[in-house]
């Protein structure tokens, strides 16, 4: 059964096409890549896989069920979990607290035990702090759990976003241009590092990067979108050497260098 | 049930600031008067830490908070006029049905108004300050015990200091319990981003309305209380104004900490007092102009509050020891 399963799927905001009849289906453990020029629509298929928009039109199935229609929070407790483009962290709260927060929905104690400390309570508060603390450290920010989520440098606020996904215990981790704004040095790492958790926590990806080293050097399969539209799907040789995904970057009449 | 150190160091300067106050009665300097002014404060403790619930932890706005301690006040006073007979047994059943029906109103608010993504809960709770007010106002015409525009007065006065100062303690106490546990997490990250935390597995709205409920039964508990240290409700106790106050009281404090405002909502009691003292009769046609002033200065002086996120080491959980040093976890602030 694939992990991920995406018919037909369209979005239209107001007379804009921004997502138009999308397809893609992923198998356990790919690593897929969704690349294309600023403004084609990827991050539009994220949401709507996450569930921030509803589609125009489409299905999307996850694990053979279809979860076009529920509420985000839902799609996350279903394994799906993400990083956003904007890093999207709670700010003012410190960083274990963001790791901690998505530990809720399979936290085995009440209100009423939270209200009166019951053993169960301090029991529980305890596994989440232990394992909190391992996402952090797997992540390389166990030194840092104190500290404000907003106080951390740019590098360290996009793992502390993987970190906190990964907390989510996701089957499918999707990432928005996780090595945005690095240098090639810290890409570099960046793949390393997503091929780690790849293993280490036995994920699924699907990756949106403009960073054609991080995608080319990653990802088995890669889908390319142009105006909403899927233009080429391939491996990375493939997707190099076509020429409908030159002129896209490139403008018509480009020539490989 | 292991009772961490922080809980009991918190008990001791509990205890001695009873004892405080205990001595300074004792020697008098603490005369009816202050002792009123002081226990009028403990309940705005409990009112404010409810707004705190509901605005500095959780994000959501609300300019109707008195309207909810206006019912929990209205609510206990009648039930101990008519059924009790200042046995104390009726001064907690008819706090606890103020608090449970300030609960009720607020989650048939809450429910249609929080599943929005958006500010429009300060309108709602808005209108429904007005709609209470105008409520109170005629309430006589339904309700002859209620009183009216006249007020009502004859709750038996069950209420003082020893008792209070008890029930604010258990009530702080049972609040850091909540913003210290998964659900307090929950609360904050509304808060911080409430798309992200949507994405992350957090049922928002649920917890949107579970902080406004609980946030406005501690308002409905503070004003039955009230109604038993003061003998005389008026509407105009639960106008508009008063919820200003609650809301000065918690941005002044600083979005985010208990400390701040528990510190705030007393500091503010006394401040007003001795303003009525000094400025006599022309009080009551300043006070918006004071507020007004406060809040500037307030803003330019110290725009983040006196502790915005920060709380008082005592009402931390026991830190964490991480390997590289204590944890020093706070709730972060609101703004
Ligand atoms: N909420 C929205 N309302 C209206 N238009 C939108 C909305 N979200 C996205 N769009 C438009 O849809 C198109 C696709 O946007 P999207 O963010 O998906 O692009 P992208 O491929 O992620 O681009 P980038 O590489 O710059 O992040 C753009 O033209 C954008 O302006
Ligand atoms: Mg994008």
């Amino acid at each position: 059964m694939p992990v991920l399963e995406v018919k037909n799927l369209s979005k239209n905001f107001g007379g804009l096409k921004a997502v138009n009849n999308f397809q893609l289906t992923m198998e356990e453990g790919e690593i897929v890549g969704l690349i294309g020029p600023n403004g084609a629509g990827k991050t539009t298929v994220f949401n709507l896989i996450t569930g921030i928009y509803f589609p125009s039109a489409g299905t999307i199935n996850f694990l053979g069920e279809q979860i076009n229609g529920l509420p985000p929070f839902r799609i996350c407790q279903k394994g799906i979990a993400r990083t956003f483009q904007n890093i999207r962290l709670f700010k003012e709260n410190t960083v274990l607290d963001n790791v901690r927060t998505v530990f809720h929905p399979r936290i085995k104690y009440g209100l009423l035990d939270a209200l009166f400390r019951t053993p169960r309570f301090n029991a529980e508060e305890e596994r989440v702090n232990r394992e909190a603390m391992e996402f952090l450290a797997a992540l390389n920010l166990a030194d840092r759990s104190a500290h404000k989520a907003s106080g951390l440098p740019y590098g360290d606020q996009r793992r502390l976003e993987i970190a906190r996904s990964l907390a989510c215990r996701p089957k499918l981790l999707i990432l928005d241009e996780p090595a945005a704004g690095m240098n090639p040095n810290e890409v570099s790492r960046m793949v390393d590092l997503v091929r780690m958790i790849k293993e280490k926590f036995q994920l699924t990806i699907l990756l949106i990067e403009h960073q054609m080293g991080m995608v080319m050097n990653l990802c088995e399969r890669l889908v390319v979108m142009d105006f909403g539209q899927i233009i080429a799907s391939g491996t990375p040789d493939e997707i190099r050497n076509n020429q409908m995904v030159l002129e896209a970057y490139l403008g018509k009449g480009a020539t490989v260098a | 049930m292991k009772i961490s150190r922080q809980t009991i160091m918190l008990l001791i300067l509990a205890a001695a600031f009873f004892a405080l106050v205990k001595g300074l009665q004792f020697a008098g300097v603490l005369n009816a008067y202050w002792q009123l002014v002081l226990d009028q404060a403990l309940v705005t403790v409990i009112g404010a830490l409810g707004l705190s619930l509901i605005y500095g932890f959780t994000g959501q706005f609300s300019l109707g908070h008195a309207a909810f301690y206006g019912l929990g006040a209205y609510t206990a006073g009648a039930i101990d006029i008519v059924y009790g007979n200042g046995n104390i047994i009726f001064f907690f059943v008819s706090i606890l049905a103020g608090a449970a029906l300030a609960g009720l109103v607020a989650l048939l608010i809450g429910l249609p108004i929080l599943r929005l993504r958006s500010d429009y809960l300060g309108i709602a709770t808005l209108g429904f300050g007005i709609i209470v007010k105008v409520g109170m106002d005629n309430a006589n015409k339904l309700i002859p015990v209620l009183g009216g525009a006249t007020g009502m007065s004859g709750t038996p006065q069950t209420a003082h200091f020893d008792l209070i100062f008890i029930l604010v303690l258990i009530i702080i106490l049972l609040v850091r319990n909540f913003v210290f546990s998964t659900y307090g997490r929950a609360c904050t990250s509304i808060r911080e981003d409430e798309i992200a935390a949507d994405i992350m597995g957090i049922d928002t709205t649920r917890f949107k309305v579970l902080a406004f409920v609980l946030g406005c039964s501690l308002a409905g508990l503070a004003g039955g209380i009230y109604a038993h240290r003061y003998p005389f409700l008026h509407p105009a106790s639960f106008d508009f104004l008063k919820s200003f106050d609650f809301l000065l009281i918690v941005v002044l404090g600083g979005l985010g900490s208990m400390t701040g405002t528990i510190v705030t909502a007393i500091g503010w009691g006394f401040l007003m007092e001795v303003l009525r003292a000094v400025l006599g009769e022309n009080f009551i046609d300043w006070r918006g102009v004071i507020y007004a002033l406060i809040l500037i200065v307030a803003i330019i002086l110290r725009p983040q509050g006196l502790f915005s996120g920060k709380e008082l080491g005592l009402l931390l959980p026991r830190p964490l020891q991480t390997g590289q040093g204590k944890e020093r976890s706070h709730a972060g602030t609101g703004s």
